[in-house]
Formats: structure tokens, sequence, C-alpha cells
């Protein structure tokens, strides 16, 4: 059906398929050598990547596998990922069509499928793992050493030879072998234009699909939830059937052993929109999850600040009009405006405001603390005022609880699974007997560990901290009001604290070191860098990065103020 | 920068490797297992680069641990030693002596014993050549159980002997394990360094077989050879053996005098000082007024009343010969800043006439000499044992009466 080529005898293009899998043409019965290969169903609606190859296929190989090109790898891994996210409450939409649909798109900009002239079309000399001893004498065979030292410089692909014990070891005349057909040209040929794909870059297609559903979910959640072991990323090749047998440099590039960082994940997707020509996405209104208004409530629960705080929040997106659909909407390929990253950028708004209400200066903030509690003493009526002392006591502590357990966490991972990887035939006993020695030492050593081993996951949750109003002990700051820091001017309330302190006086040019600041935790106030881990904590990313996204907003909010000479900015630091 | 802070297979190892160390330190057993396990899968990834690997890690860290927890057992102790071994064929025979420790820390004799053997014919290629340090190690322990096993049936004999039994086989077992240490403990202690437990046993079965000569030139190369590193101890088995086989006092001196070299404080210092005094010649006499004032420079010394009484007694011989002051005044003149606080404040006089009044006798004696009767120790200890009525102090009083101005002499 998909096939476009026209026939060579009548050149129609209206084919059949014939009993022995090949293509015939409808009018003129002409059979053609080329066959057609069925691959095992991905996704639930009719969508089938075909992929034409030279007569020499078999269906079925000696050890029971079958052939398969890595994208078909890829997009059972991207299955897998969109039914965890279904089961996680995302809408069907996602992985029925969206998801999908987004899939194919890529697949037939990057020439894989869906096209003319399928890429993988040239892989027949390299595709089966013929040991040939005279490797050399063919100019276009990569040395196995020159495949696994390209992909060093790629940052996605893991670079350890581990699979293969040392390069030293690896003589000249093995193979280069992969499980899948086309493994060892994927790593080969540079396909930079092409976007070749990565397991890290299916974060970025999930991610992508999510957000032009709008769905209820950040980027740092969908993150989270894949270390938290939700949404299949490590060792996702378990769950590929028996007859695709991963082996070779097949290894390189299903399996992973690091997890996805923020920046590499959110990078990716705006350059996969570019490269698939995608429109301007669903509009970002102020009714979605993902607008500033809204995540701030949900972080500012999380952070168990009052919701009078909402109030501040609003106005400082209005002020500096972050909350408007042109500015939050995604518009591929446009280079001129910097992207949003939601989370990050209702974080940071948050922490604009405590700077507003609060200054955080490692000084001003515990003042006005003390004015609060004594202001507390005579407040009768109505809720408690809010103490900045007594949050940060709260917080603190549970942060520190909190972060103690994920930093134990991460030295527990484990990256290796019960299905064993080998690089080539010759290693698969060693590495059997290695992964004997290690369940027997797990054993042995895991009844000496005591009683402790938890080893269920998490149950996946949209909020890692939360407080409840029902705790007597007071530890709950969401009705705490703000009266006990504001003072009343001409029938309003405004914050008493008259300063202000800029993070930093001038931007940075993104374009040419990546950041808008650079931050060094010794050169801001404790207050401010305890803020920062707060919500670098709930966020899982680097304090820098929110730091930023601060120095952004602040001089959106104060750009006039910048523009003129600073009069009144006490404490300016660079 | 964001690449520094990316969690990959490396670094998380490294944190759980930090993780066990923490616990280690603290003697939390439980805690270094329970985070064991999740280091151990390092072992299916390649650390060929760096310096200690991760099976060599978790040979140590697993032993340390298996060591100290309340729950292991020697059982699980082996199983996890045999994986080891099979682990890393570069410390193959390492790991063998090292076993071959524990055991024998355990009590388990036989077994060291078995797991020594065994190793011993193991052969893997180059290896073999590459780990000769650790072979040579092996069996010279083996050689020193054959040396434990020859002993025991030699106690068994001389009892047998004793009740008039005699025991051929016993009598042959004896000698096979003879001649099996004797090999191997000849070959240790011709490599350069310490082997002071092979070198005793060696010596102990030669003497045993009357090959006197043989065992003479052993010590003679442990303690004399200069490929070997200096080592007292080497120089105190060869002056018990020319004691044990009544050599002249000559080469005894001779043996002796490198370890007064050596170790100063050496408890056969009064030995060698009390053949020295005797001595006819001038130069070793002295030489052994020498040898006491040094030992009596070390703390461990200051109660010892036999070294003092050396001392006294040598300081007593040259007053009256009135001969030789001169050496006096010279071993003097470095001590004389700080012997006194050192060994003669009232202080120690109060506690040494409270403790022991032989001490304080013969060091009232030597500082009535040096510092003169009006010294602080002498008069308080001459006072104290005029007032109990003890008649040596008496007359020690009178000595030091008489030679009083000995001590201007010699400052």
């Amino acid at each position: 059906r998909d096939f476009n080529e026209r026939c060579a005898q009548c050149s129609e293009v209206n084919w059949g398929l014939t009993d022995g899998g090949r293509f015939y043409c409808r009018s003129c019965h002409n059979v053609t050598e080329r066959t057609r290969e069925v691959v095992n169903t991905d996704f639930v609606s009719n969508t089938r990547i075909q992929t034409i190859s030279k007569d020499l296929r078999k269906q079925e190989k000696n050890d029971g596998g079958c052939e398969w090109y890595v994208c078909e790898g890829f997009q059972l891994v991207l299955k897998k990922q969109a039914e965890a996210l279904e089961a996680l409450g995302v809408s069907p939409q996602m992985k029925d069509e969206i998801l999908c649909n987004f899939w194919r798109l890529y697949l037939q900009k990057s020439k894989q499928a869906y096209c003319n002239r399928p890429a993988g079309e040239t892989v027949k000399a390299l595709s089966v793992c013929d040991s040939s001893t005279d490797v050399d004498s063919e100019p276009e065979r990569p040395s196995l050493l020159h495949l696994l030292s390209l992909s060093e410089s790629e940052g996605d692909l893991q670079t350890d030879c581990s699979f293969a014990s040392s390069t030293s070891k690896i003589s000249e005349s093995t193979s280069v072998c992969s499980g899948s057909v086309d493994g060892s040209m994927y790593l080969m040929k540079n396909q930079k234009e092409k976007l070749r794909m990565t397991m890290p870059m299916t974060l970025s297609f999930c991610y992508m699909a999510l957000l032009w559903l709008r769905e209820p979910m950040t980027l740092s959640d969908l993150l989270r939830f894949v270390v938290e072991g939700h949404i299949p990323y490590l060792n996702v090749f378990q769950h590929f059937p028996e007859k695709m047998k991963l082996c070779g440099l097949d290894l390189k590039i299903f399996c992973v052993e690091s997890w996805p960082v923020y920046e590499e994940v959110y990078n990716k997707m705006l350059e996969l929109a570019a490269f698939l020509d995608l429109p301007r996405f669903p509009d970002i209104t102020d009714s979605c999850f993902l607008h500033p208004d809204m995540l701030c409530m949900k972080y500012l629960m999380e952070a168990n600040l009052p919701d009078e705080l909402h109030n501040w929040t609003c106005r400082v997106v209005k002020k500096i009009r972050i909350g408007e659909a042109d500015f939050l909407t995604l518009v591929p390929g446009n280079k001129s405006t910097r992207k949003v990253k939601y989370d990050v950028l209702a974080v940071a708004v948050i922490v604009v405001v405590l700077k507003l209400l609060f200054l955080l200066d490692d000084h001003y903030e515990w003042l006005l603390s003390d004015f609060a509690e004594e202001r507390n003493k005579n407040n009768k009526e109505g809720g408690p005022y809010f103490e900045f002392k007594k949050w940060y006591k709260v917080i603190k502590c549970s942060l520190d609880v909190e972060q103690k357990k994920l930093d134990e966490e991460r030295a527990k991972y484990l990256w290796r699974c019960e299905k064993p990887l080998f690089y080539s035939a010759q290693k698969k006993s060693k590495v059997l007997k290695r992964r004997q020695i290690v369940v027997n030492l797990q054993n042995q050593f895991g009844k000496l560990s005591g009683s402790v081993r938890p080893a269920e996951k998490p149950n996946p949750s949209s909020f890692q901290l939360s407080w409840s109003e029902e705790n007597t002990d007071g530890s709950c700051f969401h009705g705490h009001s703000l009266k006990g820091i504001l003072q009343e001017k001409c029938g309003l309330l405004t914050a008493m604290n008259p300063d202000y302190w800029l993070c930093t006086v001038k931007l940075c040019t993104e374009k040419l070191c990546g950041h808008l600041a650079h931050y060094r935790e010794v050169e801001f106030p404790q207050s401010y860098h305890f803020v920062l881990r707060l919500f670098s904590f709930l966020l899982r990313i680097q304090p820098s990065y929110i730091h930023d996204e601060v120095c952004a907003i602040e001089h959106k909010l104060f750009n006039k103020k910048l523009c003129k000479k600073p009069k009144y900015n006490i404490g300016l630091r660079k | 920068s964001s690449r520094e802070h990316k969690l990959n297979f490396k670094k998380s190892k490294e944190v759980c490797l930090s993780y066990i160390q923490d616990a280690m330190l603290q003697k939390q057993w439980k805690r270094a297992a329970e985070f064991l396990t999740f280091y151990v899968e390092s072992l299916e990834k390649d650390f060929s680069t760096e310096y200690m690997g991760p099976s060599e890690m978790i040979w140590r860290i697993g032993t340390e641990i298996l060591c100290h927890h309340s729950h292991s057992s020697m059982k699980e102790f082996n199983s996890f030693i045999e994986q080891m071994k099979t682990l890393g064929v570069k410390r193959y025979l390492k790991v063998c002596l090292e076993h071959a420790f524990h055991l024998l820390c355990n009590g388990l004799i036989d077994e060291a014993y078995q797991n020594l053997s065994l190793a011993e014919s193991w052969r893997f290629g180059e290896q073999t050549v590459l780990q000769d340090k650790e072979m040579k190690l092996i069996r010279a322990y083996r050689g020193l159980l054959d040396y434990y096993s020859w002993s025991k049936q030699k106690n068994i004999l001389l009892e047998h002997g004793r009740e008039g039994f005699e025991d051929l086989s016993v009598e042959q077992e004896m000698h096979s394990c003879f001649r099996k240490a004797a090999v191997n403990l000849k070959e240790i202690i011709k490599i350069p360094g310490v082997w002071d437990l092979f070198v005793k046993c060696y010596v102990d079965l030669l003497e045993f077989y009357g090959d006197h000569n043989e065992a003479r030139q052993v010590l003679n190369e442990y303690a004399y050879n200069s490929k070997f590193p200096a080592n007292p101890n080497a120089h105190v088995y060869l002056y018990q053996f020319l004691k044990r086989h009544g050599e002249p006092k000559k080469s005894l001196m001779s043996a002796l005098k490198i370890l007064h070299d050596i170790v100063p404080s050496h408890e056969l210092m009064i030995d060698f000082n009390t053949m020295l005094q005797k001595s006819k010649k001038r130069k070793k006499r002295r030489l052994g007024l020498e040898v006491i004032f040094a030992a009596l420079d070390y703390a461990g010394w200051k109660e010892n009343v036999k070294a003092w009484n050396c001392l006294a007694r040598q300081v007593k011989q040259i007053v009256i010969s009135e001969k030789h002051l001169d050496w006096i005044k010279q071993e003097w003149n470095s001590r004389k800043d700080w012997w006194p606080a050192f060994h003669f404040s009232r202080y120690l006089a109060k506690q040494n006439w409270q403790e022991n009044e032989s001490l304080s006798y013969e060091k009232a004696l030597v500082a009535g000499i040096l510092l003169g009767r009006d010294c602080k120790y002498f008069k308080y200890i001459s006072h104290q044992g005029c007032k109990a009525q003890m008649k040596r102090f008496r007359i020690l009083k009178k000595f030091v009466n008489k030679h009083n101005l000995v001590y201007l002499r010699i400052s």
C-alpha cells in the first residue's frame, strides 16, 4: 500500500502481495524481487511501517531471531512509554494519535520509511553477522574501534566499552555486528541533518506529545517518573519480543547508563519540533495546567507557602506579560523568542515574589519574621500570620530528610537487569558467568543486610511533599496570612520591604555561553540559596537553571529601572 | 556544565561506594552489606581504566563485612572467597594467601594447609610467573605449617619416649614434615626481608638435627647481610644461639654491639653492660658505661632496678678507683641538662621511696655522685633511709659524703 515505486514494466503504481510476500504489479502481474517486511505491530492504529529490502532476506534466522531495524526498536520503546503514560492518567489520544503521528512524521522526514528511497536500502553489506577475515579489504566497512570511538562525540550515547570489556582486546577481525539490521550503520553516518534517534530523544517525543495535548504533566514531572521507574527507559529492551535479538552495537543505541538531563531532553524537543516542521502548538491559556498561574499554585502548595502568595505571583505574571498565550505557546523553528520551560518559569516567579516580600538578604527576612511573630501575639481573629522563621524550620527539616533519602536512592540505583547483554556471541559465556556471580553476591549480602529491602517503587504522584491543614502541629502554612508582613498604604496592602536586589545586573548572552547568568552559591545569600535548593529538589534540576530564569524575570520586571540609572537598588550584586 | 551533574552508572557506583565506606567506618555492618548488594553490579561493567577495579573492592570490602558481621559464618566466608578467586586471575594467589591467613586466624589450620597446598599447584600460563612472589609466600607459609606439624610430632615422640614407647610411624612422619618444612623455609629466607618467624623455626629444625653450622650461617646471613633490612631481632636470635652454644664472650659481645647501635633501649643491654663491665679491656668497660647510660635515656627504663644497679656499680667502681672520671664526665655532659628533671626530681624521690626502696637506693647513689650530696634526690632518699635506720643507706651516705667533690669535677 505504501510502496510507491513505479512498476518497471507498466509504470503503474498498483501493487499487491503474493503469497511469498513479494510485490507484484496488479496491472501487468510483474513480480518483483522486492519483499515486504511486516514489522510486529506497535500501535493500535492501522499504521504500519514497511521497510523494503533485497531478496536475500530470511524471515527467521537460525537462532529464532528475526531481522529488525533500529527504528522498529525505537517504535517499540515509544509504544511502551505511551502505555505507561496512559496508565498514569494521560489521555489515550496521546498514544493513539499524537505520538504515533509525530513518529510517522519523523520517519518520513528522516527517510527511514514512508518515502521513496528509505535509508535502509543501502544496508545490505553490513546486515548479517558474517565473519569475514578480510575486513580491511573493504574500505567502506568501518572497524569496530572506529564505530565505538565515533559515538564519543555524541553526548547521549554512553561510550563505554563495558560490553566489549575493553577496546584493546577487540581484534580487527571481529566482524561489525549488531542484532539489528542497520545497527552499525546507524552509528556510523553523520546523521546530524537527519536528527538521529536516541534513547533520550524518546522522552523528547513524549514530552512533545504531552505539550501538544497540553496534558497536566511538566517535563520535570516526566523525568522524575522516568527515574522512579514508572515510565520505561532504563533497560527498556527487556520488553522487546524474543525474536528481536540485541547484540553488538545495538547495545550502544538502546542501553542507557545515565539518567536524562532536563536541558538535553528539552533542547532536543525543540530541535525535533523544528525538524518536523510542526506548526504553532495549541495555545497555552490561563485555564491550562502549564500556565504560570496554575503551576505557581501547585508549587506554592508543595512548598508549603501561604495561598495568599498566589495573588502576588499572578501580579508578577501579569506585569511582565508572561501569562499571554503568545509568550507561552511553542512555535517551533522560531529562533527569536526564548523558549518557555513552564515548570522552571513558575518556580522562578515564586522566588521573585519571595524576594519582593522578604528580600532574602539573610537579614531582613528574619527581622520581618520577628515582627510578624510580635504581631501574631496580638492576632486573635483570623488565621495566624505567616512567619518566615517557622516556615524555614519546617521546610528545612523536611527537605533535609527527603534529600537524604534521594541521595541514598541514587546510591542504590541498579543499572543492569536480568536480561543479559552480550556484545557478541564470544562474550556470551563470560557475561553470563559474571551475571551469576553478581546474583550470588547480591543474595549473600542481601541476607546480611537485615530486614530492610523495600523494593517497591514509590507511588507515582505529582506532589512530592504534601502538607495537610489538619495537622495540629502547625506545620502547614497554606492558610497563613501575609498580613503580618504587609502594610496598608492608601487602602492597599503593600510589602513592607522597600528594597530589592538583582541577581545580576547584566544578563549573559545565552547563545554564547548557554546561560543567562552564572550561579555560584557563595556569592548569594543563604536564604536565597535555600529557596533555590527547595525548588531544585522538587524539579530535580540544578539551582543554576532556576537562577537563570529568576534573572530573566527580574530583568523584565525592572526593565524600566534598569534602562535608567539605577537609583535605589540597594545591594546590587552580580 | 549540565554534563557534570549527569548521573550515570560510574558516578552512582562511586556514590554507593562512599556510602559503604561510611558505614564500615562506623561499624554498621548491616548497612554496609546493604549498599554492597547495590555495588556488586559494577562487576558487569568495564572499569579497566581505574586504579582499583570493582572486583578487588568487592573482595576487600566483602571480607571486612563478613569478618565483622554477627550473622556471618566461616562457611559463608569460604564460599565468598571461592567466588572471589574466580573473579580476578591476576589476584588469584593473593586471595588464596589471605584466605589462608583468615583460616589460620580462626584456628582452622588443616583447612589453611589444604588451601595453601592447592594454591601451590596452581598454574596459569604467564600469570604463574607474574605472581611468583605470592607463590613463594604460599610455599613459605606452608613450610611454616609443616614446621608446626613437625613440632607436634616431636612433642608426641618426646612424650612417648618418656613413657618408654617407641613410635616409628610418628618418627617417620616427623622427619617427612621436617624435610618439607626445611626446603620451603630455606627458600624464603634467602630473599631480603623480615622473616623472623621463619628464621626461628628453621634454626630450631637445624639445631634439632644437629646441623649447627648451617644454623650459624643462616643467622649470620640474616643479621649481617646488608641486603636485608636492619632488624634488631636478627641480632637477638644470633646472640641467643651463640649463648646456647657456649660461644666465647667476645662473639657474644660483638653480636650485641650492633643491637646497641640499632636499639639502645633493648632489654639485652643489661646483659651487654654486665659482660662489658667485667671485661679486662678498657675499651670494653668504656663501652659498657656508654651502653648503660644510653639505656637509661629511655622512659621505659626509669624504674628498672637492675639497670640502675648496673650503672651504680660501674660509677662506684670508677669513683673508688679514681681512674677514668673523664668517662663519666663525657657521658654526663649531654645529660646534665635533663637527667636531673627526668630521673632525680623531688617528686620522683618521694614516689621511688614509697614504691620501690631498692630502686631508690641505686638511684640515690648515682644521683649523689653525679649531682652531689645536696641534690634533692639524694638528700631526700638518704634522709628517709637513715630515718628508717637502714644500714645500707647509712653506708651510702658515708660513701657519697666521702666523694662529694666528684660532681664538681664531672660537671
